[in-house]
C-alpha cells in the first residue's frame, strides 16, 4: 500500500502554510482587535466579508483571485511592474490567495478571544500607566493566548487542505505551486492509489496530532477573566 | 492646599451628566447618590476614561482635560490610580507581577510609595507569589488597591471597591482605606451608594442627583442640612456627630461618647477609651419635648436643644423636618400636629430624645 512519493509537495505546503500564518497573524490581528472593540456601523459588513471565504466555493474565490492577481489584475499588475514577474501561478501569489481564503479562520477565534477580554483589563493596564501598545503587548496578549494558538494551528491546517483556490491560481507547477492536495489528486488522477494513500494518510495523520496538541494545550491554559 | 476643579458635559442617549466639582483635594471625598445618578460616569471622566466634548479637570497646577483649548491626556498619562467595582486583576500575572505592573512603569523619581510599605499595610505577604484567580474577593480588592497605590497616583479614585464584596470582606477591606488616608495622604475620591460606608470613611461628600452635583461640601456640613429629602432616602436623613469614646459601663453593657454637646449613651462598643467615633443619629430616631419631662423615661440620651430651623411644610406629607442645635447640629423628623402642638419656633429651648445612634453595624458588629 504504501508507495514511494516525491517530498516536493509537502514541503512546498508547510512552506506555504507557514507563510500563510504569518501573514495572517500579522493582517488578522489588528482586523479582529477593531472588530472587537469597534463600535462602527461598518462592523457587520467586515464582519460578513471575513467570514465570506467559508461560505463561498473555493472556485468562485479562486476564479476572482485568478483574475486579481493576473498580469492585468489590481494586484497582479503592479506586483509585475514591481518584480517583473506574474503573481499567478508562483509561490507569491498562493500565499496571497491563501491568505483570503484561511482569513476567517484566523479572524475569528483572535475577534472571540479579545472580545472575551473585553475592555475591562485594558481599562485597568491604562490606569496603571501603559500605553495602548504596551497593553496590547503585556495585557491583551498574553490573555489571548488561547485565541492565538487556536488561529495559528486554524489557519495552518486549514492552508493545508486548501485546494480548488491553490489550482485555480496555482496552477499546478512542480516546485512552485504544486502542493500537497494537488499532488495527491495527480496520483489519484494516474490511478497510483499507493502514493495516494501515503500523502492522504500522512495529511490525515498530521491533522489530527496538531488538532490534538491544540486542544491538550488549551486545557493547559486555564485561563480565566477575573 | 491644592484643589480638584472639574466641569463636565457629557450626553448618553437616556443620560446626561453635567456636573461642576471644585473641592480641597484632600482626604477622602466621597460621591454619594442613588443608582444611576451618574457616580461612575463623573469618576470615568475624572480619569479620562470617557472624553466629555465639554469638559475641564485640574488638579492643583496640573490640567488634564481642557477642551477649550483641545487640551486631553489619556489616563495612561495621568498619575491617577483607579480602582473598580470589581478588581480586574491580570490573570496572567501573579499578585507580585500585578502590583509590580503599573510599578515598573513610572519612573524612579516620583516612586514615593515603596513595594514594602503597600505590601505591609494591606497585609498581603503571604500572597505575593499565588495567581490572583486562588484569591479570596476581598484579597483581589486589597491587590487592585495595592497595584494602584504603587503607582504613586497624586489622585487616587474608587469605583464602589467594596460592592462586589459580602460583608465579611468589606470588614476586611475597609480598615485599609481608613489607613490609606493617613499612611500615604494621597486625596481620594470614593463613589458608593452606601452611606454607611461613607458616613465611616468620608471629609467631604458630593451628592449626585440626575446627573447634577446637588450638594458638596464638609459631610456634617452636608448631613446637617434640612432640605436633603429629596437626595437622601429617608431612613438616612440625620446628623453626624464627631466622638470620642469616654467610657464603657461595663455593669449596663453602655458606651459612653463624649461630643462636643455633651455625651451619648450606646450600647457597648469594641472600642478604646478616646477612639474617634463618628455616629450618625437618624432624623426618624429624633423627638422634641417642649420642657425636660417630669417622668422618668427610658430613652437614655435627652439633651438639651435649640430649635434652628424649621423644615419645608409640606400639606400632603404629615411630615417636616427640624433642624436643632445641641452643640453641634441635629436633625429630626416630627409631624405636622406635633409642630402645632408644641408651637415651634426657632431660637425656641427644647429637649431632644435620641431614641436611637446609629454606628454603621454593618461594619462593625
Amino acid at each position: 500500500m504504501i508507495g514511494i512519493v516525491e517530498l516536493g509537495p509537502l514541503w512546498l505546503t508547510l512552506q506555504l502554510a507557514s507563510a500563510t500564518v504569518v501573514v495572517l497573524l500579522i493582517l488578522g490581528t489588528p482586523i479582529a482587535w477593531w472588530l472587537a472593540f469597534t463600535s462602527s456601523r461598518l462592523r457587520t459588513i467586515v464582519e460578513a466579508i471575513v467570514a465570506l471565504p467559508i461560505v463561498l466555493p473555493p472556485t468562485v474565490l479562486g476564479f476572482y483571485l485568478l483574475i486579481a492577481l493576473g498580469p492585468h489584475g489590481f494586484l497582479g499588475g503592479p506586483w509585475k511592474d514591481l518584480t517583473g514577474s506574474a503573481l499567478s501561478f508562483s509561490f507569491s501569489g498562493l500565499v496571497i490567495a491563501s491568505t483570503f481564503y484561511s482569513l476567517p479562520f484566523v479572524v475569528q477565534p483572535l475577534h472571540g478571544a479579545f472580545e472575551a477580554i473585553g475592555r475591562k483589563p485594558l481599562e485597568a493596564a491604562w490606569a496603571l500607566r501603559a500605553s495602548k501598545l504596551d497593553t496590547f503587548l503585556s495585557v491583551a496578549s498574553p490573555m489571548a493566548i488561547r485565541g492565538y494558538l487556536t488561529a495559528i494551528v486554524l489557519g495552518f491546517a486549514h492552508t493545508l487542505g486548501e485546494f480548488g483556490v491553490v489550482l485555480m491560481v496555482g496552477g499546478n507547477i512542480p516546485g512552485q505551486t504544486k502542493v500537497l492536495s494537488i499532488a495527491i489528486y495527480d496520483h489519484v488522477e494516474v490511478l497510483e492509489y499507493a502514493q495516494a494513500h501515503t500523502l492522504s494518510a500522512g495529511l490525515l495523520l498530521f491533522s489530527f496530532i496538531v488538532l490534538l496538541g491544540v486542544y491538550t494545550a488549551n486545557r493547559r491554559f486555564p485561563l480565566h477573566a477575573t | 492646599m491644592s484643589h480638584l476643579s472639574a466641569s463636565f458635559d457629557l450626553t448618553f442617549p437616556s443620560f446626561h451628566l453635567q456636573a461642576n466639582l471644585d473641592v480641597p483635594a484632600q482626604g477622602i471625598i466621597a460621591i454619594f447618590g442613588p443608582s444611576g445618578c451618574g457616580k461612575t460616569t463623573l469618576l470615568r471622566c475624572l480619569a479620562g476614561l470617557e472624553r466629555a466634548p465639554i469638559g475641564s479637570m485640574l488638579l492643583g497646577k496640573h490640567c488634564w482635560q481642557d477642551e477649550k483649548q483641545k487640551i486631553f491626556v489619556p489616563l495612561s498619562q495621568r498619575p491617577i490610580g483607579y480602582v473598580f467595582q470589581e478588581p480586574r486583576l491580570f490573570p496572567h500575572l501573579t499578585v507580585k507581577g500585578n502590583l509590580q505592573y503599573g510599578w515598573k512603569r513610572i519612573g524612579e523619581s516620583v516612586r514615593r510609595i515603596t513595594f514594602d510599605q503597600v505590601v505591609e499595610v494591606l497585609g498581603i505577604t503571604h500572597l505575593l507569589e499565588r495567581r490572583p484567580s486562588l484569591l479570596s474577593g476581598g484579597e483581589q480588592q486589597r491587590i487592585a488597591i495595592g497595584r494602584a497605590l504603587l503607582t504613586s497616583p497624586r489622585l487616587l479614585l474608587m469605583d464602589e471597591p467594596l460592592s462586589s464584596l459580602d460583608l465579611q470582606r468589606k470588614r476586611e477591606v475597609l480598615p485599609f482605606i481608613q489607613k490609606l488616608e493617613s499612611e500615604f495622604h494621597i486625596p481620594i475620591i470614593y463613589v458608593s451608594h452606601d452611606l454607611h460606608e461613607i458616613v465611616e470613611l468620608a471629609k467631604t461628600v458630593v451628592l449626585l442627583k440626575e446627573g447634577k452635583v446637588a450638594e458638596v461640601g464638609p459631610i456634617e456640613e452636608v448631613f446637617s442640612q434640612l432640605n436633603l429629602r429629596q437626595l437622601i432616602p429617608d431612613n438616612h436623613l440625620g446628623a453626624l456627630i464627631d466622638t470620642i469614646v469616654a467610657e464603657q459601663d461595663q455593669e449596663f453593657g453602655l458606651t459612653k461618647l463624649a461630643f462636643s454637646g455633651g455625651h451619648l449613651h450606646v450600647p457597648h462598643q469594641h472600642r478604646a477609651i478616646g477612639e474617634r467615633l463618628r455616629v450618625q443619629i437618624l432624623a426618624k430616631d429624633v423627638s422634641i419635648i417642649s420642657s425636660p419631662p417630669s417622668f422618668q423615661t427610658s430613652v437614655l440620651n435627652l439633651l438639651e436643644a435649640t430649635v434652628v430651623e424649621i423644615g419645608e411644610v409640606n400639606i400632603e406629607h404629615p411630615f417636616v423636618d427640624i433642624k436643632l442645635d445641641i452643640g453641634c447640629p441635629l436633625l429630626a423628623t416630627i409631624t405636622r400636629k406635633s409642630l402645632a402642638t408644641l408651637n415651634l419656633h426657632p431660637g425656641q429651648r427644647v429637649h431632644a430624645q435620641i431614641k436611637a445612634v446609629a454606628l454603621s453595624p454593618e461594619i462593625h458588629q
